[in-house]
């Protein structure tokens, strides 16, 4: 909780996208169609490598040590209503800006919307708001955060989408904005008990944690908040808007959707649920438990069913997210760690999938894995990068996967063994549904149409090679991002655990760089 | 020889009479209001040709700027003085009266503005509408600083029968007519019930006076308090019935339709921030003690206006209507401001008028312009690729609509928040948990419009997809009016207005304090 740093590197890694997008916004359409495609591009890409370079400054500059919020920016914003400018970021949220970070310039760069001003102008704003949610630290500017996010989402799907786009886009609309309907009452009620208890009104987070509230309040707050969470992630069975929406957004749609915004959900979960409410956490750790397993289950099992290739990642996205869910509410260190390292993994292996998936249809303009034979003889590297990913989503040891839903079933183990058990299954899915579709879409002979299908372009693979390295190297060794999100997940667990009554089990409190290392 | 008689004994009356000291301050902005309109008459009558519409709108937006330089004086005043009545305790002031009256010019002036392109339009010559306007406006200020039930209603009366002449001002179109109608009958319907409220409040506390109702009520326990609670669920009828509040709605709708689209849309701020103001007054401050009584009332009455507006909205395929129906969804979330009876429910119920006046006035504003000559083409249909054709007024109204829905960083989310605070402040959770999810349906419409408008035009080539949004977008193919692809003209007047509306929800939406600050400074003189 210190201000380590007079350069305010959160609020300018927020308002950078934000001013950029006005700025793309701006550019007048009189210069002439090519020169303006070529300003918004390059706006477009200044900004999100701007921003990415700042990610990598702000990770550079975290050590590992204090689990506490460091860069602290906390400034008055609307002083009547008690809401602050106050971000500040730890190990929980670190990597997911990271992540986050390195996917929008990748998305500009993968998909054809990079010189379209309003579609780059939405891309920006969506960063800015995304970004902001993971480092907003009061309530209300979270949940404006996380609400700003779907007008550019809106805008992106019925624009640029494709299939049933309206309709998907105002499934998706209503459902989040349904959902955060709760979230927002949830907010103002635990800002309310506190300004009872201590006489002022605030929405900030560290202040709102030593709110007393009752077992029964926790759990209907708890409720609320959770509702507005678990359909944004989406965890079963609050999912139904995320296959539609997964499919008919254009590529760079799906991607932020799947790779980013689905980790609002559950990084709300971990970041507020757990804080503020952690008696109802403990209590009703089995229910939300269950519903993680079922997702895990569910998305494996009609994924295996699905033949549609933007369909079965959207599946298999809730099957992952399922394990977050499941390592989250394990509520042991390495079940939380696991969790937070399943949402960073997830997002690069499904960002890595639907863009070559986008490439896919670019090329054969189909997402029906059953007319796609035999690509893997035209194009080679596609099919290895493909082959890559589909990997490191089933959990091949060596890559990245691994070691998220290793962390999540050790940690699952200890506190609810049962769960753990059921869950397992559901790495076998992966490798079902995953083997299944890669059969067809890169087996057998090709027919003369995908014959014809060129290879990735240099220009392609660099787009997709920073996400293979990463998925690799942490895959390999993720001793470093481990030992900075541990000790902000342990003094989580233990602020549960002190607040509660309860000790995990002493395995999980045992070593601090968790798990088998 | 009988009139000088008649004359001298008024005389020797009047010099009996004891006239109460008037503070001109307190009701300056009425008598600018009031001025400014009896002047625009008398230039009329005088200048031989018809007033050109250029010197009426000037006129009535100098009037109305007046009128906001006179409130704003208001407001120092009361910041540096203290709240306090006047005139012989007929008027109050305090910050909720001041801010009120500076809400109602700067509506004024915006609606004057928007007016100008439709009298242009319509080629209405005179000065009639905004002088009418005026004299609306001039009946919500003193609605909202009337410290007595008497002068509520006079203020109630005046700018009712403006607005019914208003309603049925387009003489050409049917509709106008009826709407003017419809409007008169079951608006002098509600005043008589008010009257009879009125009547009743006086025959059980023995004044009309609102600081001597509280006065008497916070000395006396009423044995038999039928009459008077009878008296004040009178009152509230007469205000849900102004302030569009279901089951007392019926007539919202048709009004808003029928109505010339300025008119709508001045009759959508202006007339509920009137009705609102004087409810807040009379139930917080005077019926404050029995609010136990009223709450519930107003409770039921706030959940069935949120949930059957938001609902209702969804299957209107006349943007005129449907935003009707959001107004009265938009009224239930003012409700909340009341229903919470307390000095925070108070601020947030007025920021809610403040911010949705101007969302509501920029909207319509967009709305005349496209509906085009004789307000013809209110479909929804009308709206389809409306982002090629005008692209900027589609993007002002979508911000307007997103703004309306609650959308983050614009004055919308803030109002919301700001309700749903005072509700669960004032425990209410059950309620502000209704409003939410109403909130949520009725993103659904304004999705709708926004989606629409973003679409592939008539005529225009299909995308890809083109082909889903017949069946999903419940709006029947372009039986009405299939706009054509030529491009809009947005008048001058009507674009300045709505540049102002959108920067004001958006300016304060990424900068709340100076306008939250604002609205926190609304006390009532008798919390």
């Amino acid at each position: 909780m210190t201000h380590d740093t007079a350069f305010p590197f959160l609020t300018v890694l927020v308002l950078l996208p934000a001013v950029a997008a006005v700025v793309v916004a701006a550019v007048p359409a009189r210069l002439g169609a090519s020169v303006q495609r070529r300003v918004v591009e390059a706006v477009g890409l200044g900004a999100t490598l701007a921003t990415l370079a700042l990610a990598i400054t702000i990770t550079v500059r975290y050590q590992a040590g204090n689990g506490g919020f460091r860069l602290i920016s906390d400034h008055m914003w609307a002083p009547q209503l008690g809401i602050s400018w106050y971000l500040g970021v730890d190990g929980i949220s670190l990597f997911l800006i990271l992540m986050a970070a390195l996917l929008f310039p990748l998305v500009l760069l993968a998909g054809d919307l990079r010189d379209n001003r309003s579609a780059v102008a939405w891309l920006l704003l969506l960063e800015a708001g995304c970004l902001g949610s993971f480092v907003a630290l009061d309530l209300v500017l979270f949940f404006l955060f996380f609400e700003v996010t779907l007008v550019p989402v809106y805008f992106l799907m019925t624009g640029w989408g494709s299939g049933r786009r309206n309709y998907s886009a105002v499934k998706f609309f209503l459902y989040t904005f349904l959902g955060s309907a709760f979230l927002l009452v949830g907010i103002v009620a635990v800002a309310f008990v506190h300004e009872h208890q201590t006489g002022t009104l605030t929405f900030d987070l560290v202040a709102l944690e030593s709110t007393r509230l009752g077992t029964a309040s926790q759990i209907l707050l708890f409720l609320a908040f959770t509702a507005a969470f678990a359909v944004k992630a989406p965890v079963f069975p609050f999912h139904t808007w995320s296959p539609d929406a997964y499919a008919d957004a254009p590529t760079s749609g799906s991607v932020v959707l799947a790779a980013v915004m689905a980790k609002m959900g559950t990084y709300g979960i971990i970041r507020f649920d757990l804080s503020l409410f952690p008696r109802a956490v403990v209590d009703l750790a089995p229910l939300l438990l269950s519903l993680g397993v079922a997702g895990i289950l569910y998305g494996g099992i009609v994924a295996c069913a699905t033949r549609d290739l933007k369909r079965l990642v959207a599946y298999s996205s809730l099957s992952h997210l399922g394990f977050v869910v499941l390592g989250t509410f394990a509520l042991t260190t390495q079940g939380l760690t696991g969790g937070v390292v399943q949402m960073v993994n997830h997002g690069l292996i499904i960002a890595v999938l639907f863009i070559v998936i986008g490439w896919i249809y670019e090329r054969r303009g189909t997402w029906n894995a059953s007319a796609l034979r035999g690509l893997q003889r035209p194009a080679p590297i596609l099919a290895g990068i493909f082959t890559l990913a589909m990997m490191a989503a089933v959990g091949l040891p060596g890559l990245n996967g691994f070691v998220g839903e290793f962390l999540v079933l050790i940690g699952t183990f200890v506190s609810h063994r049962w769960w753990a058990v059921v869950a397992t299954a559901g790495v076998v899915l992966a490798a079902l549904y995953l083997l299944w579709a890669y059969q067809q879409v890169f087996r057998h002979e090709p027919d003369p149409e995908t014959a014809a299908v060129k290879d990735l372009s240099w220009r392609e693979v660099a787009v997709v090679a920073p996400l293979v390295l990463v998925i690799i190297f942490l895959g390999v060794y993720p001793k470093p991002v481990l030992d900075r999100i541990t000790p902000s997940v342990q003094r989580l667990v233990q602020q549960v655990d002190r607040a509660t009554g309860t000790q995990a089990p002493a395995v999980s409190t045992g070593t601090t760089s968790a798990a088998g290392r | 020889m009988t009139a000088l008689s008649a004359l001298a004994a008024m005389l020797a009356t009047t010099s009996h009479l004891a006239l109460p000291r008037i503070a001109y301050l307190s009701i300056l902005p009425v008598l600018i209001l009031l001025g400014g309109a009896a002047a625009m008459l008398g230039a009329s009558a005088l200048s031989p040709r018809r007033l050109p519409t250029s010197a009426s709108t000037t006129m009535a937006v100098l009037t109305a700027l007046a009128a906001l330089g006179a409130s704003l004086a208001q407001w120092v005043d009361v910041r540096d003085h203290g709240p306090h009545v006047a005139v012989a305790g007929a008027v109050v002031q305090d910050g909720f009266s001041a801010l009120v009256a500076v809400l109602v010019s700067a509506a004024m002036a915006l609606s004057a503005l928007v007016s100008d392109s439709w009298l242009r339009r319509e080629e209405v010559g005179g000065p009639e509408l905004q002088v009418l306007m005026l004299v609306s406006s001039a009946g919500a200020v003193v609605m909202a600083e009337a410290n007595d039930l008497i002068v509520v209603f006079l203020g109630l009366e005046i700018l009712s029968i403006a607005l019914y002449v208003l309603a049925a001002f387009n003489a050409k179109r049917e509709q106008s007519g009826e709407a003017g109608l419809k409007y008169f009958v079951l608006g002098a319907f509600s005043s008589a019930i008010f009257v009879y409220g009125i009547a009743l409040v006086y025959g059980a506390t023995g004044t009309t006076n609102l600081a001597q109702i509280t006065d008497y009520l916070s000395r006396n326990v009423l044995l038999h308090e039928g009459v008077l609670l009878a008296g004040v669920a009178l009152l509230l009828v007469g205000f849900a019935f102004k302030i569009a509040a279901v089951p007392f709605h019926l007539w919202t709708p048709d009004v808003y339709q029928g109505a010339p689209t300025p008119v709508t849309g001045f009759m959508a701020a202006v007339a509920k921030v009137g009705g609102f103001a004087a409810l807040l007054r009379v139930f917080i401050s005077s019926f404050g003690l029995l609010r136990t009584d009223w709450q519930p009332a107003v409770w039921v009455m706030a959940a069935v206006t949120l949930l059957l507006g938001a609902l209702v909205a969804l299957v209107q395929r006349d943007i005129k209507r449907m935003l009707a129906y959001s107004s009265i969804n938009h009224a239930g979330f003012v409700l909340l401001g009341v229903q919470a009876a307390t000095s925070r429910g108070v601020e947030a119920a007025l920021y809610y008028l403040f911010t949705y006046s101007f969302m509501v006035i920029g909207a319509f504003a967009v709305i005349s312009v496209v509906g085009g000559p004789d307000d013809a083409g209110h479909d929804l249909e009308r709206y389809r690729g409306l982002a090629r054709r005008a692209p900027w007024l589609a993007l002002t109204l979508a911000v307007l609509l997103l703004a309306q829905a609650g959308i983050p960083f614009t004055t919308g989310f803030l109002a919301k928040l700001e309700v749903i605070s005072a509700a669960v402040g004032a425990g209410s959770t059950a309620l502000a948990v209704i409003a939410m999810v109403s909130a949520a349906v009725a993103a659904f419409f304004y999705l709708r419009v926004v989606l629409l408008m973003y679409s592939a035009g008539p005529g225009e080539q299909a995308m890809d997809g083109a082909v889903a949004h017949e069946e999903n977008v419940a709006v029947g193919a372009g039986s009405g009016g299939v706009a054509t692809a030529v491009t809009l003209a947005v008048p001058a007047t009507s674009a300045v207005a709505i540049s102002l509306c959108v920067g004001v929800t958006v300016l304060f939406g990424l900068w709340p304090a100076p306008l939250t600050g604002f609205a926190q400074l609304a006390h009532l003189l008798i919390p």
